[in-house]
């Protein structure tokens, strides 16, 4: 019972600092929304970094040629026993009749000289096209591949492949570094613009504890005026980023440059970075002001 | 058995000054104790030690229970619910209203609402400023305000309170006022009142328990003492 009516109390004094000491909430609002869009844009283009990456990689596929001596029985057989390994996700039969055909259809010439081949005598071979969980680890399953007496030639793009990995695994290194970056710079610009607030309420602060304020009780108005601050501080980055996303989103129809860089559909994405913006903006104005008070508690 | 009880006590600031110098002291339950002495004496040290505004290099202080000298940071608030205090520049917030800043000691501790009202109307009637509970700080003269802190400091029932200067700033006449109010208080609620004075007149005139300060040691410790020039 006390303790809800301290909490009443609490959030009603919070509510009456962040109007009294208004120039300096303002301060404080504004330095956590500026930081906040900076933070809300990188998420932003963090996120659709990764979906491509995703999205790339699931699109590499191992191509296995098998010999001209594979039966049929056998290209089912050896499609089952590459199936059972843990890395392959998916793997399709392409025959050589298939691979024929869509030659044919590809090109003129193709079908002009193709179509002189006897039914009996197709020289081209019969493939899989697999699809790995773990692009990572595609070289061992490609040398599990290789290790079957049938099979011909393996390609999988090597090579680029793994150069490919790389490059995504930096830009996602480095785009998390840049968020950690900006959620640390941001705290300590809050703890800073809430020392000052706090700074401004020394004297009442001293006569807290002179009265027998628990320390607690002295914290949490406190706490409670940065949550308010982050909450409201973060009003402006969400309405950015959900606008910005939406308008950029549909300037561009979904894509950057080509077909192959699609952007993460607005739908459920800007609605999880907002939450996620709010958060920030809550924590990290709660423990900045909890930090800042620390310092008064100890007269 | 006593309610302060001061033992050995010795205190060397951070910069190697030895403010206190091997103190032992008692005070009884309900006394009213004058501690004078002159600047540098280490009346200001000895006061701030009994809130645990400073805590003794060594020596153990014990106040109605509580070992002070070894009361932790976040348990402070424990001592000073047991206590009121009244400094020499009021400390009031300028901008609550008298009942305001009364009612706010008993806010900060979580008080009920008519809990609040009742106990603060009866301290600032008690101090005699019934007529003044809508006033802000700065429309008071100095006396009133050293009395709105009187009530803020006893608003709460404390067993002792502790007084640094309380009539330092103010006009003979106003000091003689704050004093009376002290002695009702002391009189009337029982409340031990510890104050550390400069101020001659008042000890002379009052006859209580007085212990002198002098660089640091106890120089006099008298039942019903007066200011003693010779010593101080």
């Amino acid at each position: 019972m006390k303790l809800f009516r301290m909490f009443g109390r609490n959030v009603r004094d919070a509510f009456k600092s962040v109007g009294r000491n208004f120039s300096l909430s303002i301060a404080s609002i504004s330095c956590i929304s500026i930081t906040l869009i900076v933070v809300g844009l990188s998420l932003l283009i963090s996120y659709n970094v990764n979906n491509f990456t995703e999205t790339i990689k699931k699109d590499v596929t191992i191509v296995v040629f098998l010999n001209q001596e594979t039966t049929s029985e056998e290209l089912i057989s050896i499609k089952d026993e590459i199936a059972m390994f843990d890395n392959v996700a998916t793997i399709d039969i392409k025959t050589k009749d298939e691979a024929k055909k869509e030659m044919m259809a590809e090109s003129e010439v193709f079908d002009a000289t193709m179509s002189t081949w006897p039914e009996s005598d197709n020289p081209l071979r019969d493939s899989y096209l697999i699809k790995v969980h773990d692009i990572e680890q595609i070289n061992d399953t490609v040398d599990k591949i290789k290790n079957f007496e049938k099979v011909e030639v393996v390609d999988y793009g090597e090579g680029m492949v793994e150069k490919l990995v790389d490059a995504f695994k930096l830009v996602q290194q480095i785009t998390i570094i840049i968020v950690v970056i900006l959620i640390v710079v941001t705290i300590f610009l809050i703890i800073n613009t809430i020392k000052l607030t706090i700074f401004s309420r020394k004297r009442e602060i001293s006569i807290m504890r002179l009265v027998g304020a628990s320390n607690l009780t002295i914290k949490i108005p406190f706490v409670i005026e940065g949550m308010l601050i982050g909450m409201i501080g973060s009003i402006i980055p969400i309405v950015v980023a959900i606008y910005g996303y939406i308008v950029f989103y549909d300037r561009f129809e979904g894509q950057l440059f080509s077909p192959l860089i699609k952007l993460v559909s607005p739908e459920p994405f800007i609605y999880i970075v907002s939450g996620i913006i709010l958060l920030i903006g809550i924590v990290v104005g709660m423990f900045g002001s909890g930090r800042a008070v620390r310092k008064y508690l100890k007269v | 058995m006593d309610f302060i009880n001061i033992k050995h006590v010795n205190k060397v600031y951070k910069n190697g000054v030895t403010a206190i110098y091997d103190l032992s002291l008692k005070i009884k339950k309900g006394d009213f104790v004058f501690i004078i002495g002159g600047s540098g004496s280490g009346k200001s040290t000895l006061i701030k030690m009994l809130y645990r505004e400073e805590r003794p290099t060594s020596g153990e202080i014990n106040l109605g229970g509580l070992n002070v000298a070894r009361l932790r940071n976040s348990k402070v608030y424990k001592l000073r619910r047991k206590l009121g205090i009244v400094f020499q520049d009021y400390r009031l917030l300028p901008k609550l209203t008298v009942y305001e800043n009364v009612a706010f000691a008993l806010e900060v501790i979580g008080a009920k609402k008519d809990e609040i009202k009742t106990k603060t109307l009866k301290a600032i009637d008690l101090v005699g400023l019934k007529s003044k509970t809508r006033n802000y700080p700065t429309e008071l003269s100095g006396g009133e305000q050293q009395r709105v802190a009187i009530a803020r400091a006893i608003v709460n029932n404390p067993k002792l309170l502790i007084c640094d200067e309380p009539t330092g700033n103010l006009d003979p006449d106003m000091s003689k006022e704050i004093v009376k109010v002290l002695e009702t208080i002391n009189k009337e609620m029982g409340t031990t009142i510890i104050m550390a004075t400069h101020d001659r007149e008042i000890v002379n005139a009052m006859k209580k328990h007085v212990i002198a300060l002098k660089d640091g040691r106890l120089v006099k410790d008298f039942e019903k003492g007066t200011y003693d020039n010779e010593v101080v």
